[in-house]
């Protein structure tokens, strides 16, 4: 039997993966189970394949993903807590031929960062928006976000979040899948093989949608944070499936484009007063 | 024309790719006569029209990291809001023009005209160690002029501009001679003027623009401060305007700024009737603030009197200036009054001539 060389392996006619020319080599700084670095590969790669490199800006967000700049090999903003929408709006509206995409956690884009995500969407701006939705703030040390769970322990709501306390989690992507600027909502996870390929098929109909200029293009990732959640990364994933996913289910909530002029004339206005 | 409107029209006019802005008295009619001229089908010029002044200067944020000429206009309580996020634009080296047409204060206050604003647009306003270059129009004529100039000192230094003025100035009606157009910016001349620091898409070519102003390593971080500092000290050095009249013979001097500059013009005018050497100093960059001239006033002048309409802010870079040489006071209406050239002349005589 002859013997086998690993040069006679790593050939080019061999590979069936690598690491996207957009992701640099700076280690990342995620914790060992994290979702950011998956999602990050897979915007890189949708970057790649779409050939946009030149074209795209990204706009990172304060959270754990604020260093997310020294990961993907694309011209970058880094916007005030909660303002991505709002900067990614400046850029888009003097650069129309642009991608802009937005990576906000739960605590920049549901809390801190409301309004800013609600009007943009509104205003059906062509932008992309990333949420990466893991129920705590990880960067500060896992306290209560605006999406966690009831009864889920956080450093802010140690005996479990209290609704009568702590009011009910909010289920922003729900409220954004009926405002009329939206062309595609959904929601999407990164915990298994099939997952990520769904997230990233997600992600590159949002890229493509925004050169179409059809609306805003807005993906959910429920993720995980076994740092912030105190339990290791296999029991996070199981954590994630059985309580948050009943809650937040996957799956397109809209998939379109935002409303016409003709549809949206719900009320007519009267001629003018005299 | 309005003050406020032309400054609508001086932003068309010199090749601004984009307003963002939120109404607020007595500023709103920046904003109406945008979308009344509708520059979108003439220039292409952006006018949005933003949730809050939040997200207005934080659309500049992202107009200005494309490296685009952006601008908003807000008042006094506006710009509280803007602080944060014109703090993160010096901090990022972002240039743009903000207009502040101050209100009375501080809260809601009133939306009467003040200059009570001083201290938050010179010596900061946010967060941080950092400086705008602050220019000070008096009359509508400046309104116009000073856009241009605002963008151009913005660009030069990669800082925002801020254009302090006041209700009066903005809601007054004077005759104006409007700039000629400047054609904006194409996306070839962006990149040549601008593709070294802006975020015009990562080419091939060069490293990828980085928009930020994060840096946690304190050393690092101390080396950016330190490039600010050089920058305001090349501003003091570089920008500072100011216009004197009947200073030459004067044995006192009146310092006053904006509208306030006007009425005390008028208040020298009254004096030199009654016989009185009095002259007028108007800084027209109140950052970098006209200290040399002052200085060297000092040594030849009896005293100095500040007219703000405020409790007294500029007066202590008058005081800075002077630095003990001679007798410097304030007068000032606050709470959205306007001084009358009358109460001036008074408040001069009791105040430094001590009847």
């Amino acid at each position: 039997m002859a013997e086998i060389r690993i040069e006679d392996i790593i050939k080019p006619e061999n590979k069936v993966y690598g690491k996207s020319k957009i992701m640099t080599d700076t280690p990342l700084h995620y914790c060992y189970g994290c979702s950011h670095g998956v999602v990050h590969k897979l915007i890189a790669e949708v970057i790649e394949e779409m050939g946009i490199q030149e074209e795209v800006a990204g706009v990172a967000p304060v959270g754990c993903s604020v260093m997310m700049y020294n990961y993907l090999d694309i011209d970058w903003m880094e916007a005030a807590h909660g303002r991505a929408p709002a900067v990614a709006t400046g850029y888009k509206r003097v650069n129309p031929k642009k991608y802009v995409f937005t990576y906000q956690g739960d605590g920049d884009l549901a809390a801190i960062g409301t309004a800013e995500t609600m009007h943009a969407v509104n205003r059906g701006e062509n932008i992309v928006i990333i949420f990466i939705n893991n129920a705590t703030y990880g960067m500060t040390g896992g306290q209560m976000a605006p999406t966690t769970m009831v009864g889920q322990v956080t450093s802010t709501s140690p005996y479990g979040r209290n609704v009568d306390i702590n009011g009910y989690p909010l289920r922003i992507t729900e409220l954004l899948a009926m405002l009329p600027g939206a062309a595609y909502v959904t929601r999407q996870s990164v915990h298994t093989p099939a997952n990520v390929r769904k997230c990233k098929k997600a992600l590159r109909k949002a890229f493509e949608n925004s050169a179409k200029n059809i609306g805003t293009s807005f993906v959910e990732v429920v993720s995980t944070c076994n740092s912030g959640w105190k339990i290791d990364p296999v029991a996070s994933n199981q954590w994630m499936e059985e309580n948050m996913f009943p809650f937040y289910p996957l799956g397109d909530l809209k998939d379109g484009e935002r409303d016409s002029f003709e549809q949206f004339s719900v009320q007519k206005l009267k001629k003018e007063v005299k | 024309m309005k003050g406020n409107e032309v400054i609508a029209e001086a932003a068309i006019r010199c090749g601004c790719d984009a307003y963002f802005g939120y109404p607020i008295t007595p500023q709103s009619e920046v904003m109406e006569t945008l979308m009344a001229r509708m520059p979108w089908e003439e220039t292409g010029m952006v006018v949005l029209q933003a949730e809050s002044e939040v997200a207005a200067i934080n659309m500049m944020y992202g107009g200005a990291s494309a490296g685009r000429k952006v601008m908003t206009s807000s008042s006094s309580p506006g710009i509280s809001l803007m602080s944060e996020g014109i703090s993160y634009m010096a901090g990022a080296e972002l240039p743009g023009v903000v207009v502040n047409v101050q209100r009375g204060g501080p809260g809601l206050g009133t939306i009467q005209p003040s200059q009570a604003d001083y201290f938050q647009a010179t010596k900061g306003g946010g967060h941080g160690d950092y400086h705008l270059l602050v220019l000070a129009p008096s009359s509508v004529q400046e309104m116009n002029d000073f856009v241009d100039l605002a963008f151009q000192l913005a660009f030069k230094y990669l800082n925002p501009v801020m254009i302090l003025t006041d209700g009066v100035i903005g809601q007054m009606m004077e005759k104006v001679e409007l700039s000629a157009y400047k054609p904006r910016w194409t996306d070839e001349e962006v990149e040549k003027l601008n593709g070294s620091w802006a975020a015009t898409g990562k080419k091939a070519y060069r490293e990828r623009a980085i928009k930020t102003s994060l840096e946690l390593i304190a050393e690092r971080q101390e080396k950016h401060n330190e490039r600010f500092q050089a920058k305001y000290r090349k501003m003091e050095a570089e920008e500072v305007r100011y216009e004197t009249i009947q200073c030459d013979d004067a044995e006192y001097i009146l310092v006053a700024y904006g509208v306030s500059a006007r009425i005390s013009q008028k208040a020298v005018g009254l004096l030199r009737k009654e016989g009185y050497k009095v002259g007028l100093l108007r800084p027209i960059t109140l950052y970098p603030f006209p200290k040399s001239i002052v200085h060297q006033l000092a040594d030849r002048v009896k005293g100095f009197l500040t007219i703000e309409m405020s409790s007294g802010q500029m007066i202590e870079d008058v005081l800075l200036s002077v630095n003990g040489k001679t007798k410097v006071d304030h007068f000032g209406r606050m709470g959205g009054v306007i001084a009358t050239p009358g109460e001036v002349v008074e408040a001069f005589k009791t105040k430094l001539i001590g009847r």
